[in-house]
């Protein structure tokens, strides 16, 4: 999952409903592996499948116009559940960036960690490119994360995303939060000394 | 500037990355089964152990039945990650209270009742409603898996401090309306992302008067407006609530801990980044109608109208309507249901069991009614014993079940089949959170006191004991 992390130039998977939670990302009754292996399986479940398992063919990622390795959901996408099983789906299921206007602080958070790139984008950009892919499926979107901007390449729009600078260093070189951590420990130690 | 949170916040601060997050120092780690296995493992690959296994406590909740403890779980995935738990607290020399012994129960139950969560602490686990500790005056946060295993790791955590936001609810609350319907009242009123990105504080006569069991309430559902956590500041309630309890000071310490933490307090200076205040009595009995916690109304209200909704909101509002089977506009009261549970980390705790029973008084369960009454632990369902609400409950046609988190998320075999309607104590009215398919309505106990009893949404207030 530490794929590092530069420029993307992808189409898009259109999601336009607000406040998806984790729990229809990945409902609990998937949650019980003790891997995080296998969860793209199951992303999205219960609007993806049928109860026979066979396919429900008017959802999205069950349309074979669409494709790439980029998400556009609508306002407040994760919310809920804390479960980061909903960002082993999404990075499981090949997704590496997530476009909305507004994410859950712990689902973010969930994504960073595992190299998925959150991009927060306004709400006029993002009617416009869920328009852009209505009316073309292969609507492209450049991810620009060293410049932190993303353009519709539809109609050439272009925003700044903020990110902040740790986080953005620890994406574009594969490095993660416990290695720094664990390297920080000292100063662990002497905080606790001087509290004591 | 001055508040509480900063208060507590700043004082954990271990440093501040350039250009990046604070490493914030975590005082309590708490883990259960369903979001720490691959946390354990990654300190395994990294050839890691527990970098403070004192200041860690585990226990499994979300899979384990709520009858039959002694029998390992139906389902061989559930056992499988309580058992994982089980070895990975031994392998890494963690306390863990273990399913079916005295000590366990739902972590945000067993947490306060037992002095683990404490004043001033900072309290972090791999789940949302980590925000229910804020309630004896801590700042206490869901954090997901990575993160585990960064607490793990080093005691520490990698966050962004969040904005500061006070919602005072002044006045006084009627009869009939609870602590979970001024939680419900809340979300409705900022929706489930109003508070996203910002810390709690509920203050205001309404939180003052409110029993440890109320501010638990309050505080576990602060993440379905979207916050990173709520608390309240703690005062002589949290003090009685706390003395004597397991794990909290004794003695000497305990008289110096207090002192402590009467420092608790917001500045009368202190600035927030946003500032609420809403009258308590505005708050009716509320009842959700869609699938999130945002959506709710007054009990005697109505679902809104498509043009009571914005335009960006309505294919999503619909489309919830449609999994429910409610109509734009309708009136829910009187309406059939089928399941009620009590129980979960939002309304597993003794006071519930009370205000439950205290409606069910002299009628019987509804015959087409399946209810599932699960208190939040052991020590909860110790307590009901010897109060004797459980023979109580038993002559009107209820029956107890063992401690776990249970219906609220259905990772056990206490699932609501699909297109069933339940009126529930618990957090979430997500699609299929219940199980699949089925249709939640969030309510508080005495609404679904009266709910169990006639078979339909009802207003409790009709039953209230004068």
């Amino acid at each position: 999952m530490k794929q590092k992390f530069d420029v993307i130039t992808s189409s898009c998977i259109p999601l336009p409903l607000e406040n998806v939670d984790t729990d229809q990302i990945i409902p609990a009754r998937f949650l019980k592996a003790t891997d995080k292996e296998g969860f793209g399986d199951n992303l999205f479940r219960d609007w993806r499948y049928n109860k026979d398992g066979s396919l429900k063919s008017d959802f999205v990622l069950n349309d074979p116009s669409y494709s790439g390795v980029i998400l556009v959901a609508g306002k407040n996408f994760g919310s809920g559940s804390s479960r980061e099983h909903a960002a082993w789906a999404i990075a499981g299921y090949g997704f590496r960036v997530v476009i909305s206007s507004f994410f859950a602080d712990i689902h973010k958070n969930n994504e960073l960690n595992n190299f998925v790139l959150p991009v927060v984008v306004s709400e006029q950009f993002l009617s416009e490119l869920f328009s852009s892919i209505d009316k073309d499926h292969g609507t492209q979107v450049r991810v620009d994360l060293p410049n932190q901007t993303v353009t519709n390449l539809a109609t050439g729009h272009s925003e700044h995303f903020d990110i902040n600078g740790y986080k953005k260093h620890c994406l574009m070189n594969g490095l993660d939060d416990v290695d720094f951590l664990v390297a920080n420990r000292d100063k662990v130690e002497a905080f606790e000394k001087q509290r004591a | 500037m001055n508040t509480l949170f900063d208060k507590i916040w700043d004082s954990h601060v271990v440093q501040v990355v350039e250009e990046g997050p604070t490493q914030l120092y975590i005082d309590r780690l708490y883990c259960h089964e369903v979001t720490s296995p691959q946390a354990f493992d990654g300190l395994r690959r990294r050839h890691l152990q527990v970098f403070r296994p004192q200041q860690v406590f585990c226990m499994p909740d979300h899979n384990i039945m709520t009858h039959d403890q002694g029998s390992p779980e139906l389902d061989p995935v559930g056992r499988h990650q309580v058992e994982t738990l089980d070895k990975n607290c031994a392998e890494f020399g963690l306390t863990e209270f273990k399913k079916n012994t005295p000590e366990n129960g739902v972590i945000h139950v067993v947490g306060p009742e037992t002095g683990l969560s404490l004043p001033g602490m900072t309290i972090v686990c791999g789940d949302s409603h980590t925000s229910t500790h804020g309630a004896v005056g801590a700042v206490a946060f869901g954090i997901g898996t990575s993160e585990v295993e960064m607490v793990l790791a080093s005691q520490c955590i990698l966050q962004q401090k969040p904005k500061s936001m006070r919602i005072t609810i002044n006045g006084a609350l009627q009869p009939g309306v609870t602590a979970k319907d001024v939680a419900l009242y809340l979300m409705a009123q900022l929706s489930t992302s109003g508070a996203t990105g910002y810390f709690v504080e509920y203050a205001g006569p309404v939180v003052e008067n409110m029993s440890m069991e109320g501010r638990l309430t309050l505080c576990n559902l602060s993440i379905e407006m979207g916050a990173r956590g709520g608390f309240i500041a703690p005062d002589e309630t949290t003090f009685a609530y706390l003395k004597g309890r397991k794990y909290a000071p004794k003695g000497e310490a305990w008289d110096k801990a207090v002192a402590q933490w009467r420092q608790l307090r917001s500045g009368d200076d202190a600035v927030f980044d946003c500032e609420l205040a809403f009258d308590g009595a505005d708050i009716e009995p509320r009842i959700t109608y869609g699938t999130n916690p945002g959506m709710g109304i007054a009990i005697t209200g109505s679902v809104p109208t498509l043009d009571e909704v914005a335009e960006s909101e309505q294919a999503s509002f619909l489309k919830s309507l449609r999994y429910m089977g409610f109509e734009p506009g309708e009136r829910l009261l009187g309406h059939p249901i089928d399941y009620v549970f009590l129980g979960a980390c939002t309304n597993g705790r003794i006071e519930d069991f009370r205000a439950f029973a205290s409606v069910v008084k002299g009628h019987k369960k509804a015959p087409n009614v399946v209810a599932w009454l699960v208190p939040g632990s052991w020590a909860v369902l110790k307590q009901i014993q010897e109060e004797g609400l459980d023979k109580q409950l038993e002559a009107a046609g209820f029956a107890i079940r063992q401690p776990g988190c249970s219906a609220c998320l259905a990772m056990n075999d206490d699932k609501v089949p699909a297109g069933k309607y339940s009126v529930s104590t618990s957090n979430r009215n997500f699609e299929g959170r219940q199980g699949p398919g089925a249709r939640t309505v969030l309510a508080s106990p005495l609404v679904a006191a009266a709910a169990a009893i006639t078979g339909r949404i009802s207003d409790p207030r009709e039953f209230l004991q004068a």
